[in-house]
């Protein structure tokens, strides 16, 4: 299998339109009419962004050269609103979110699709930002985008731009984790402060301004995990990342899944204090909102130290917490201690999140 | 956090358990008025610090000050009526969407193609209206005392930027009549308030002596944090034990006397007293608020006339003998059975703030013991 190529990222901060692209300054029906205008797209714009040698084929279907061995394939859709937002944008989520769903599995993630849905009239300047956003993250994961595909709807008929991304990965050699296998003693450690996605993304959205800015966390995490893994094999039992629900979500659905108890101390949760203050303000709590730079342990107790060392040591890791423990008490539950020194219990949500009336 | 996190200090909030544990000899039932005060109660585990022996204890009942709870079906529904129709942009507080009313809520109107927004305050609304000329605006205007300000001040605004596209659906209610009706009620068990800090700093405390004095109750305005709600208790406890039945201001930092009186201005102003409709209650006369004849035409209710409005409420629902504290949550038959916040059969299942969402929530189906063996594997375990 060859190696995915770091070079020969595009740098499209001058980028500007080549003919014939720039006689249509926005998307129009005929770029996804499988004709001459969706071929300039491809040929303009998404070959020079992603191009490795599966891409170049431009065939039906990309044709994969892969060693023996188990495959972790994950897809996801991504319709995030507003597109751009601090710290990133849809481009780098679509990535990033199938890396970390591939990654949190055990795998090592190879190989992207890239769907897109675009409504007419959308800028064609800010879906090449995007691409160029998606070609930024593939490089920086290490993974290649080698087929892809573009629709157009109506005026009215989308939101701009929606992604789908499905994502490839060789399974790592001796290592077996799952949302089934969290054990009563393991350690629960999460890699850094909660809910700085979902915040970010509210701030822009609903045009609140707060004294300093909230940035996503959007990153690929495959990294971080790698060196996890390496350090600690099979002392890890369960890996997620919690994105939309947040980390009291993603709780509650490893404690279903094992059928075990979680119990996690409220105070050690990693919050930034714009993060808390926007959600007190809004009567939201942080373990909800979501996250799309983050994971969740759930590690062999005599290996918590060593995973949070690792954790520490790696630049998306350095505000990772040790933040509770499996028990074989409350089954099926997330209960936090509280910082009164009572216990509560953090239920699944319903739906989305409601700001409350005061 | 200055103001939040010096109010949330755990050890400070034992000392104050421990000296109304020493304080109580017999037990008592206190009522928080304000949903938000259930909300922190219950989130913090406050009412796990309480006293709970068989001669001296301390039961929370928790009050009926969630507006999302005692908002009237009927208003339901006429909001999802105006919200369905075209043409209309109708905005609400996140936490009045899921509401149920007779047959549908306004989640399900935005599914049907409704343009139904959450705004963050109600001169968000006004805005809107200025920039769709086109469309009516209309801003649903519920809460009590502390959300009114804000609504009088967006009608006043669209009345001086002449606009003719805005209008509000207003039920405000007040929290002294609500007092009044649940001490006077046969069977009333109530021995002490805690009132609503945020609506005392719109409207300040002077409306309560009468009260305390009428009805041989003290009433403490309390705030939100752990340290404020321990610190409302301890004093409602301290009275209760030497026969005292004052009003005393546990929230000083925010709360005076006399209140807010620029926004008591603008409120007289906007509004005139009404009889006010609580869901679960019923009518309770001079209960709250409604847009007074100078600011009539701002009212959706006329704007819209709408009209064959038939509500039934679920027959299941004990939602009022909740609100009124009659009985706890986990009383009511269909409790966690046919009525969960996935399918609330009354509006206290839906807000965060109300009682039953709030008992269904964080206390779910934990027995106290439980609860205490979740907190001994905690801290039993060394490594957390």
């Amino acid at each position: 299998m060859s190696e995915p190529s770091n070079t020969g990222t595009p740098d499209f901060s001058n980028w500007s339109c080549p003919l014939p692209l720039a006689d249509y300054p926005t998307i129009v029906m005929g770029h996804g009419g499988g004709g001459k205008l969706g071929n300039e797209l491809v040929e303009h714009l998404f070959l020079p962004a992603f191009r490795n040698p599966e891409l170049e084929n431009l065939g039906d279907a990309a044709v994969l050269e892969l060693s023996s061995g188990s495959f972790a394939m994950s897809t996801d859709s991504f319709v995030v609103q507003p597109l751009f937002f601090p710290g990133g944008n849809i481009g780098e989520l679509a990535v990033n979110g199938t890396v970390n769903d591939l990654a949190v599995s055990g795998a090592d993630p190879k190989f992207l699709s890239a769907s897109f849905i675009l409504e007419e009239g959308f800028q064609l300047a800010q879906l090449a930002a995007i691409v160029q956003s998606m070609a930024a993250a593939a490089a920086s994961a290490g993974v290649k985008i080698v087929t892809g595909d573009t629709k157009v709807v109506e005026r009215g008929h989308g939101d701009g731009c929606y992604i789908n991304t499905a994502g490839i990965g060789l399974l790592r050699q001796g290592i077996s984790v799952g949302p089934h296998r969290a054990q009563p003693g393991d350690a629960i450690l999460v890699s850094g402060t909660i809910g700085d996605h979902g915040m970010a993304i509210m701030s822009v959205r609903e045009g609140l301004e707060f004294e300093s800015q909230i940035r996503s966390d959007c990153a690929s995490l495959n990294g971080m995990i790698a060196a996890v893994l390496q350090a600690t094999g099979n002392a890890v039992h369960t890996m997620r990342d919690p994105t939309r629900g947040g980390l009291a979500s993603t709780l509650n659905e490893i404690a279903i899944s094992s059928n075990v108890g979680v119990a996690i101390d409220e105070t050690r949760l990693p919050v930034r204090p714009q993060v808390q203050s926007a959600c007190e303000l809004l009567g939201l709590d942080p373990v909800y909102v979501a996250n799309e730079g983050k994971a969740v342990f759930f590690v062999a107790p005599e290996a918590a130290e060593c995973v949070l060392e690792v954790l520490r040591g790696h630049p998306l890791g350095r505000d990772a917490a040790h933040i509770g423990h499996v028990t074989t008490e409350h089954k099926r539950m997330l209960v936090a201690r509280t910082a009164m020194g009572s216990n509560r219990v953090i239920p699944t949500q319903i739906g989305e999140q409601l700001p409350r009336i005061c | 956090m200055k103001y939040l996190t010096e109010f949330r200090n755990g050890e400070i909030a034992q000392r104050i358990a421990r000296e109304i544990q020493q304080a109580v000899t017999r037990p008592w039932k206190i009522m928080e008025v304000c949903g938000g005060q259930t909300h922190s109660i219950i989130k913090n585990g406050i009412d796990q610090m309480l006293p709970a022996g068989p001669e001296a204890s301390i039961e929370m009942v928790h009050g009926p000050g969630c507006p999302v709870c005692v908002t009237p079906l009927e208003l339901i529904d006429k909001a999802l009526a105006i919200a369905a129709q075209p043409g209309v942009i109708f905005c609400s507080f996140g936490d009045m969407l899921r509401v149920p009313g007779t047959d549908s809520d306004l989640f399900q109107i935005k599914g049907r193609g409704g343009d139904v927004r959450i705004v963050y305050s109600p001169l968000d609304a006004v805005d809107l209206a200025v920039k769709n000329p086109d469309k009516q605006v209309v801003f649903f205007g519920v809460g009590f005392e502390t959300t009114a300000p804000a609504n009088a001040m967006s009608v006043h605004l669209a009345k001086r930027r002449g606009l003719t596209n805005f209008s509000v659906l207003v039920s405000h209610v007040l929290v002294p009549p609500a007092i009044d009706a649940i001490l006077s009620a046969p069977g009333n068990k109530i021995d002490a308030f805690l009132a609503a800090g945020h609506v005392c700093s719109v409207m300040g405390y002077w409306e309560y002596p009468p009260l305390a004095e009428k009805f041989r109750v003290p009433i403490v305005v309390t705030g939100f944090e752990p340290l404020d709600l321990l610190d409302g208790i301890r004093r409602a406890v301290l009275q209760l034990e030497s026969g005292r039945h004052e009003v005393e201001n546990a929230y000083s930092r925010v709360v005076t006397y006399d209140g807010n009186r620029a926004a008591q201005k603008l409120l007289s102003e906007v509004f005139e007293v009404t009889d006010r409709a609580w869901r679960g209650i019923g009518v309770i006369p001079k209960s709250g608020w409604r847009l007074n004849k100078d600011y009539r035409d701002y009212d959706a209710e006329l704007r819209f006339h709408i009209t064959g409005i038939h509500t039934q409420e679920s027959p299941l629902c004990h939602a009022g003998e909740v609100l009124r504290g009659a009985i706890k949550p986990a009383e009511c038959p269909a409790f966690g059975k046919e009525c969960t916040p996935r399918h609330p059969l009354g509006a206290t299942m839906v807000s965060s703030e109300g009682a039953c969402a709030a008992y269904y929530n964080y206390g779910r189906f934990l027995s106290a013991e439980e609860l205490a063996s979740a907190g001994s594997g905690l801290s039993g375990a060394a490594h957390v």
